[in-house]
């Protein structure tokens, strides 16, 4: 496997749960609980599932913007889980995040080229202001937006626009990986198909360059990913390729999440059939014992309650985490 | 039977940047028991248009400009928004789910509380079949022991269990149309699944009539008999469903079936999407609206007014060109 460039091993993110003055710890949320997956160089793995499943702690604890409780990470080569803040913003350059509004988190009156230029400028990667500014043009052209515009503050541009200033941003200083958090959807059904697209294009562009990709739509994750992890309740219950996910889920979480997302087709729609679950995704503070999936499983047995599935392969990298699967 | 036929609807808002035609000329019906599917993207004056059919348009800005709202033989926009018809229409006969089910429960209120409000309201009953009432209902709509939570308050449910609520107090006076705006769009895709299945179920035993608006094409075709696409105010292709799915018509319609990802889809399977923006409805040009878009427009659309909708085979399209016939 030399061509891994990530690889998180046995990830656990725990969160204390506080009351009172004195903050005593009443209790765990374990957001992450033993996680297990690689990113291949020039891939894009999925991170899919229901909210509140993980998704995007664990895309945080791989940029170290958590501690993880436990764990490895490890990014070309290097294991970055216990690094000092001045060390992991080197690494965090070569990893970068989008998330769903680039703009929530900045100042509404920075201009967009500034966004864009601000990594570039703190990481030292050009000598002076007028090679800041054409390597600041090529990257609102590489992303397809006017270089005119650098001018503009935020809530000048569109949501695409502004996504793209988010990934115009990440591609600033050469990355490895960039982690997607939901990077579309706060758009407009036809505005998500043009980033879609620019994801992938860029990915062509840049050969060897890798996303994450985290989404709770399954249709867009399997599009755009390779393979794909379905997280449940701070777990992966199964991870493969895309194609097999559809044609083959083998996990009974991934077979109802599968019928239950509709697609757009009236002679499909009418041949499938929809498994419905029992009840909802139960509290994180108190998951149920054995496989976190069991109360609302089909196929359960007593047994469930009390083993934890680990995540096998069952052949060909395809992984499953269910004592039924073996 | 018809049971509500709405026509030439027109719904502005006077702004201080200008004329926002966020309804303009809008005609649909949805016949009893039927299930209808009106979709479109952000802004394009779904919830304005469902708002407007009962008139719960905040004027100013908003003005009710034009048409008529037929239902039960009546032309409900002749009754006074605040009138004792519209009070009574509203919640009773034509019942609402919204998006975010905080915006139309009340948080003071309890769960029973609210039904029964509801019921007085509309139905006489007394407290105790009230109560009777209530615990069914949330019984149907799968909320366990039903008999303990009727009293809890609505930060007490979690996100699904409370649109269950909400779906329990719209069905609570048996009401012949339900409209459904974006009912869950908030919550994950197998709840979802529960919801509207259990909506299907409640809409097939009661013989009511269902609107659900929604952007997601995979809800209609999965719930719909029938569809209207919406595109800057207005209708631009309605039909039965299996027509539509089959063959759109209408170049929005066709784009939008094109860029969106589907489950099922081949590998490697590249999207095409619909180039620009949708368009921001203040001071629309008369031109049609999708013009700045369309990949399939000629000069005609570029010298005369948007199109109305006419019947090219089974479905009703507003476009000036036959997209059949083109080669794209
Ligand atoms: N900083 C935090 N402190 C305490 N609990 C947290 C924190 N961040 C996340 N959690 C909890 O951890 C769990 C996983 O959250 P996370 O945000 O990773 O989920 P997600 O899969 O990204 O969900 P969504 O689809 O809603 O974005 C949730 O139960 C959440 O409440
Ligand atoms: N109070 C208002 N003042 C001015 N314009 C308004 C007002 N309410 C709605 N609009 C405009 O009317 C248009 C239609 O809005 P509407 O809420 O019906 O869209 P929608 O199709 O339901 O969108 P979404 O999918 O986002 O719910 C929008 O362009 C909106 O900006
Ligand atoms: S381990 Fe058991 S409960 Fe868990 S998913 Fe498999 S069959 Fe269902
Ligand atoms: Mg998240
Ligand atoms: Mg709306």
């Amino acid at each position: 496997m030399d061509n891994t460039l990530l690889e998180v091993k046995n990830l656990k993110m725990y969160f204390p749960v506080t009351r009172g003055l004195l903050r005593r710890k009443i209790a765990e949320v374990k957001a992450v609980d033993n996680v297990s997956f690689h990113v291949k160089t020039g891939e894009t793995l999925g991170l899919v599932g229901e909210t509140g499943c993980g998704k995007t702690t664990t895309g945080r604890c791989i940029l170290r913007l958590y501690r993880p409780t436990a764990g490895q990470i490890i990014f070309e080569g290097r294991e970055i889980s216990h690094l000092k803040d001045r060390q992991i913003r080197l690494i965090r350059r070569k990893m970068p995040l989008i998330f769903q509004d680039p703009y929530g988190s900045l100042d509404p009156r920075q201009s967009a080229g500034s966004i864009v230029g601000e990594p570039i400028q703190f990481h030292k990667l050009v000598l002076n202001k007028n090679d800041l500014k054409e390597r600041v043009a090529s990257l609102f052209r590489m992303v397809g937006l006017d270089p005119n515009m650098v001018n503009r503050v935020p809530h000048e541009f569109s949501g695409g626009q502004r996504q793209r200033i988010g990934i115009a941003r990440a591609l600033a200083c050469e990355p490895s990986m960039i982690v997607c958090d939901e990077p579309i959807s706060a758009l407009d059904v036809s505005i998500q198909s043009q980033i879609i697209n620019l994801l992938e294009d860029l990915q062509k562009q840049f050969k060897g360059l890798s996303y994450i990709f985290i989404a709770h739509d399954l249709s867009v994750v399997r599009h755009i990913s390779d393979r794909v992890a379905v997280m449940y309740l701070g777990r992966i219950v199964e991870l493969t390729e895309s194609k097999k996910l559809y044609d083959n889920p083998l996990h009974p979480y991934t077979q109802a999440l599968i019928s239950a997302v509709p697609i757009p087709d009236r002679r499909v729609e009418k041949q499938r059939q929809q498994i419905i679950l029992k009840g909802e995704v139960p509290s994180p503070l108190s998951p149920p014992s054995g496989c976190h999936f069991h109360p609302r499983c089909p196929i359960a047995s007593p047994e469930c309650s009390e083993i934890i599935p680990a995540l096998n392969d069952v052949g060909d990298g395809h992984e499953v985490a269910c004592i039924k699967v073996q | 039977m018809t049971l509500l036929t709405v026509e030439n609807l027109k719904t502005y808002f006077h702004t201080d940047f200008g004329l926002v035609k966020a309804v303009d000329g809008v005609s649909y019906e949805i016949n009893e028991g039927e299930i209808v599917g009106i979709v479109g993207e952000s802004g394009c004056g779904k919830s304005v248009t469902q708002l407007s059919t009962l008139q719960l348009i905040t004027s100013p800005p908003g003005m009710i400009e034009d048409g008529k709202v037929i239902f039960d033989g009546r032309n409900l926009l002749d009754y006074p928004a605040n009138g004792p018809e519209m009070r009574s229409i509203r919640g009773g006969k034509i019942a609402m789910i919204f998006q975010e089910p905080m915006t139309s429960l009340n948080p003071t209120l309890s769960v029973f509380q609210q039904i029964s409000e509801m019921l007085s309201l509309h139905l006489q009953m007394d407290k105790e079949t009230q109560r009777k009432r209530a615990i069914e209902l949330l019984t149907q709509v799968g909320i366990p022991d039903a008999k303990r939570r009727i009293d809890d308050y609505p930060h007490q449910f979690s996100g699904g269990m409370r649109q269950r609520v909400m779906i329990a107090m719209a069905l609570s006076c048996n009401p012949k149309l339900l409209i459904a705006d974006e009912p869950t769009t908030a919550v994950d895709v197998t709840t979802q699944a529960q919801l509207l299945l259990l909506m299907q179920n409640l809409v097939r035993q009661y013989h009511t009539s269902l609107i659900i608006v929604t952007h997601n094409l995979g809800v209609v075709a999965r719930y719909a008999q029938r569809i209207y696409v919406m595109y800057a105010g207005r209708i631009v292709e309605s039909g039965s469903c299996d027509d539509i799915f089959n063959q759109p018509k209408h170049p929005y319609t066709i784009g939008l079936l094109k860029c969106v990802p589907r489950l099922d889809e081949e590998e490697d399977r590249r999207l095409v999407p619909i180039e620009g923006l949708p368009p921001n409805l203040i001071n629309m040009p008369p031109t049609c609206a999708f013009l700045p878009r369309c990949p399939y427009k000629i000069d005609r659309c570029r010298e005369e007014p948007w199109p109305a909708l006419k019947p090219v085979g089974n479905q009703q399209v507003a476009c000036y060109v036959d997209t059949k016939l083109t080669v794209q």
